[in-house]
């Protein structure tokens, strides 16, 4: 990612901001600014809540490039309890621990780094809910 | 009480990554005897960064429970210091990124600090400086390090992750810091130059003109300037390194081991440098009542110390059970090899 791209992105990537519409109260992750159901404009920033739950999820074995050394990983889809779903990574997992509907929260972590030497971006993962108290019974 | 003399914490925050590397694993690598180096360090195990966590994240990790514990509006923070020795860049603050993934941006001063192991301990003071003179509402005072030893080097077992943030305020405070004060030379007991992957160490230096010169002068120092002695204290924390120290420590004091024990989680997480005491105080901040007292002394090789004193509020107990504890961290756990910590710490590169 491009540092100018990366930076622009830099409060969706670090604390799930989005948008919502005051007219009709639909979230949306990533934020735009017109509501795509009721056609208003200049919609307000919301920062999500940053929980969620599995919709559907991948291990990864076959990665693009950068991404090597951590296979295997879990790429999901996430839905917020607000509505909008999202693709993340899920981390503190192990294949075998995750599945459809389980309940997950946001976690800060490097996405990437372009080398030794290049910027690093950071942003938000998903991991297990109420880490790391959730193999905890209650 | 005036609001100047309650400024203190008012919420705290802790991250531990969930991987760990028996101290008997390493010493299998390297030919020496596991049981007598566990024994001899008072270290079973340490802990691990995952592949995607480092200083930043770990920061950001602690930092977003210290603000829900608070209760606090990221607005009113107005201060955000990080204490590290693994700032993941050499130029590009560590703190700026933490204050942004905290929506504390962009009315607010930030700064990266080092000072080896108690760069985190520096930060509480500047930001209790602040908010005394009312030059803020509301500081952040991080310690965290994702540390390196050299492989096969006496370091290598307790190099350790870790992060701890502190608020610092007047209003809502859980426990109140009545007294600060810092005991520093040069000594040149460990150290890393610009550009090394590793950082170098005096040997037995480190001990008798390092840590324990530093450590106990600190002590003793406020003790006198307080009118107080070790029966004044409840618990007490210092730096650690290992278990050895802070015992030998607190007995060279006069204080009972059980005062230091519940600080103790060098044990089971290794030494998370610039985390280790402010770690060691949120363990002990877990279990603690209102109106006892804590003596905290951090270490920092180059070298100095910083003591504080403080007092336990009423508060504390509005705020438990918000955020997970020092020992929910401790007990979440899984453990590597000595292949896969060497893969977890980018001690092998690919290209």
């Amino acid at each position: 990612m491009s540092v100018p791209r990366t930076w622009r992105n830099r409060r969706a990537l670090y604390s799930l901001e989005g948008s919502k519409c005051q007219k009709c109260g639909k979230y949306y992750f990533p934020g735009r600014t017109r509501c795509l159901d009721c056609n208003t404009s200049g919609l307000e920033n919301h920062n999500f809540s940053g929980t969620g739950k599995v919709a559907t999820y991948s291990w990864v074995y076959t990665p693009p490039k950068g991404f090597n050394n951590r296979i295997p990983y879990c790429l999901a889809i996430v839905e917020l309890d607000e509505g909008p779903k999202l693709t993340t990574q899920l981390v503190a997992v192990e294949e075998g621990d995750v599945e459809i509907g389980m309940p997950v929260e946001f976690s800060f972590r490097k996405i990437s780094s372009e080398g030794d030497e290049g910027v690093i971006t950071y942003g938000f993962k998903f991991r297990p809910k109420n880490y790391p108290n959730h193999l905890k019974k209650k | 009480m005036t609001k100047k003399d309650k400024t203190g914490i008012i919420g705290y925050g802790v991250y531990i990554p969930r991987f760990r590397i028996k101290v008997e694993e390493i010493a299998r690598i390297w030919g020496q005897p596991g049981e007598a180096v566990k024994k001899g360090l008072g270290v079973l195990e340490k802990s691990i960064p995952d592949m995607d966590e480092d200083t930043i994240t770990i920061s950001v990790e602690a930092s977003r429970n210290a603000i829900k514990m608070a209760n606090t509006n990221p607005d009113d923070i107005e201060a955000v210091y990080v204490g590290s020795e693994s700032h993941p860049y050499a130029v590009k603050p560590t703190a700026t990124i933490v204050a942004e993934a905290n929506r504390i941006t962009p009315v607010t001063t930030a700064a990266d600090l080092e000072f080896a192991c108690k760069a985190g301990t520096a930060g509480i003071q500047m930001c209790l400086g602040m908010v005394k003179s009312n030059q803020i509402k509301v500081g952040l005072a991080i310690g965290a390090d994702c540390s390196q030893g050299r492989p096969s080097d006496a370091l290598e077992y307790t190099a350790s992750a870790g992060a701890c943030a502190l608020l610092i305020g007047n209003e809502n405070v859980i426990a109140t810091i009545d007294h600060t004060e810092s005991y520093t030379t040069d000594t040149p007991d460990f150290w890393r130059r610009e550009g090394a992957t590793y950082p170098s160490h005096g040997g037995r230096f480190t001990g008798e003109p390092a840590y324990f010169r530093h450590v106990i002068s600190a002590a003793k120092s406020i003790m006198k300037h307080t009118n107080t002695s070790p029966d004044d204290f409840d618990y007490v924390v210092f730096h650690e390194p290992n278990s050895k120290f802070p015992l030998a420590t607190a007995k060279m004091l006069g204080f009972p081991k059980e005062k230091v024990e519940p600080s103790l989680t060098v044990k089971y997480i290794g030494n998370t440098y610039s985390a280790s005491s402010m770690i060691g105080l949120a363990a002990v901040l877990d279990i603690i009542k209102p109106d006892d007292r804590i003596l905290m002394v951090s270490y920092g090789s180059g070298s100095g110390s910083d003591a504080f004193i403080f007092t336990i509020t009423d508060e504390i107990e509005k705020h438990r059970g918000l955020v997970p504890t020092v020992q929910n961290y401790l007990d979440h756990k899984q453990y590597l090899d000595y292949a896969f910590y060497t893969k977890h710490r980018g001690k092998i590169k690919i290209h």
